[in-house]
């Protein structure tokens, strides 16, 4: 269409005046193809007709609450996330009673020996089937694998992480000191998880860390070298290499 | 009304069908194996099995241990096959391939599927949809008709730890059919729900088989007479028998044990090993 209708013509076609068939006809073939004098129209319809099409946009309107907190908690972590919750804090209040308990000087904190393993027992927990009674269903759906994976990672970091800094505040341990071999084993143990299952990778990391350095540190006392900031750029390293690692087979997720 | 539907004569709901989906396909069946074994545990439960199967109904009967569920567990992408070739849906599933375009395709209800108890029916199917990736546009749309698929619109917004076993199973085939699978693989599904909902749930059946593939793993023979087109009998994790339920019951003789027809060419075709 070359030229719109003119705003008296619209008037009076809205008021339902009397026009000459031939002007009746080219209005109504050029409102079917021209939105602006259809908003235009709207702007002078009558209170009867707007009321009527407010009344009709209103049943339209999609009922119940669109946004479900249950659901979108469940994009991130499964229901029964909540009891690991607790656990976690509660194994970093046993690692705060430990510290007090003990003279400060006869070992390194609890807190600080602990806090790399932390997160991976909560991606143990995200992955396993005790935890999560929709495993079954959730394996066979698209969405598990390295996607889902990741979301219950985070999901477990963002736990975690607060916890741990308010814990290793309290006894004085500095994130400098955990934070980065805290995500390296992570990092780690979900590479490891595309090979042997994010579970099982999750236990070997666990065990593995509690031999080699939670044994020798007990036994000999003081902070272990790994845990020590000279030892970050090593972290970092793992960390980048784990990263790599996880994006690189990314299709082995999605078999958990 | 949800945009995309028409409500038929009979309260019937129709879809809008998409080009994509009457497209042909580029297979010819939606289940191919050959040679398969899967492992369960330590036991070699599917064990050298030969399958074809297209669109309709199939039911899959044999004796307990007969490797059902762990057929079924492998054709949802669950277990990787230990050898042998599987082809669902046209793609390989024993390589390590990207599972997920197929896995879109698929609906599954397993035999014993825990869901999480303070979830709505409605919230269950629609977190099964977000699983499945299905557009977000089309969510709340397919989760309204498959729940009344199933019968449970009036149960909707009820939380799943108020449903009886029954409800909880219709439950399961909503999520499983939410997102109108090209393959359905059903383990057990009539086990408990009542003489009524049986025979709605047949007439369901005979409904999805029309355009898709259904795999009916069930341990009740009515079920496949009545519903089925066709009959996959496995014992010792092998074929033993792929047929009409016509030829089935037409395997039993006079003398063979059984109250029915199909019972009888069940136990025939068994001998001893049922």
């Amino acid at each position: 269409m070359s030229e719109h209708a003119s705003a008296e013509l619209i008037a009076r076609y809205a008021a339902g005046d009397d026009l000459p068939g031939d002007r009746l006809w080219a209005v109504e073939s050029h409102l079917e193809t021209c939105e602006l004098c259809r908003l235009r129209l709207a702007d002078v319809a009558p209170p009867q007709v707007t009321a009527l099409t407010a009344a009709v946009w209103a049943e339209l309107e999609p009922t119940g609450a669109p946004v479900r907190r249950r659901r979108r908690f469940a994009q991130w972590a499964t229901p029964s996330f909540l009891p690991w919750l607790a656990m976690t804090a509660f194994v970093v209040l046993a690692a705060l009673f430990v510290d007090g308990v003990l003279p400060v000087d006869a070992l390194s904190s609890a807190v600080l020996l602990i806090a790399p393993i932390v997160p991976v027992l909560g991606v143990a927990a995200a992955w396993s089937r005790a935890m999560d009674p929709a495993y079954e269903l959730v394996v066979s759906t698209p969405r598990a694998g390295l996607q889902l994976v990741l979301r219950r990672t985070f999901a477990v970091l963002v736990v975690v992480l607060p916890v741990l800094l308010l814990g290793g505040w309290v006894v004085g341990a500095s994130p400098a000191y955990w934070l980065l071999p805290c995500l390296g084993v992570t990092s780690v143990t979900l590479a490891l998880g595309g090979v042997i299952g994010v579970r099982r990778a999750a236990v070997a990391t666990a065990a593995s860390w509690a031999v080699l350095v939670i044994g020798p540190a007990v036994v000999l006392g003081g902070v272990p070298g790994v845990l020590t900031p000279g030892a970050a750029p090593v972290w970092a390293a793992v960390l980048v290499g784990g990263a790599a690692a996880v994006f690189f087979r990314s299709a082995a997720y999605a078999r958990l | 009304m949800v945009e995309g539907r028409t409500v038929l004569e009979g309260g019937e709901v129709a879809r809008a069908v998409s080009a994509a989906e009457v497209a042909p396909t580029g297979y010819a069946w939606q289940v191919k194996a050959e040679g398969l074994r899967v492992r369960a545990g330590r036991k070699m439960a599917v064990d050298g099995l030969d399958l074809r199967l297209g669109r309709g109904v199939h039911g899959l009967l044999g004796p307990n241990g007969a490797g059902k569920t762990t057929l079924i567990r492998s054709l949802a992408t669950v277990l990787r096959p230990a050898s042998g070739t599987l082809e669902v849906l046209g793609s390989p599933v024993s390589g390590r391939l990207d599972l997920r375009r197929l896995r879109r395709a698929l609906g599954y209800l397993p035999q014993d599927f825990g869901y999480y108890k303070r979830f709505t029916v409605r919230e269950f199917v629609e977190y099964m949809a977000w699983l499945k990736e299905m557009p977000k546009r089309d969510v709340p749309g397919a989760v309204q008709r498959a729940v009344e698929r199933v019968g449970l619109a009036d149960r909707a917004d009820s939380r799943m730890k108020t449903l009886s076993g029954g409800m909880v199973r219709r439950a399961g085939i909503a999520q499983a059919i939410v997102n109108d699978p090209e393959l359905l693989l059903l383990d057990e599904p009539t086990a408990g729900l009542d003489p009524g909902q049986r025979v709605r749930f047949r007439e369901l059946l005979q409904q999805l088989g029309s355009d898709s593939c259904v795999v009916v793993s069930t341990h009740l023979v009515e079920d496949v007479a009545a519903a089925c087109t066709d009959v996959v009998l496995v014992s010792g994790g092998k074929l033993v028998f792929q047929g009409t339920p016509d030829e089935l019951a037409a395997a039993g003789g006079p003398d063979d044990v059984g109250d029915s027809p199909i019972e009888r060419g069940y136990s025939a075709l068994l001998g001893g090993a049922w």
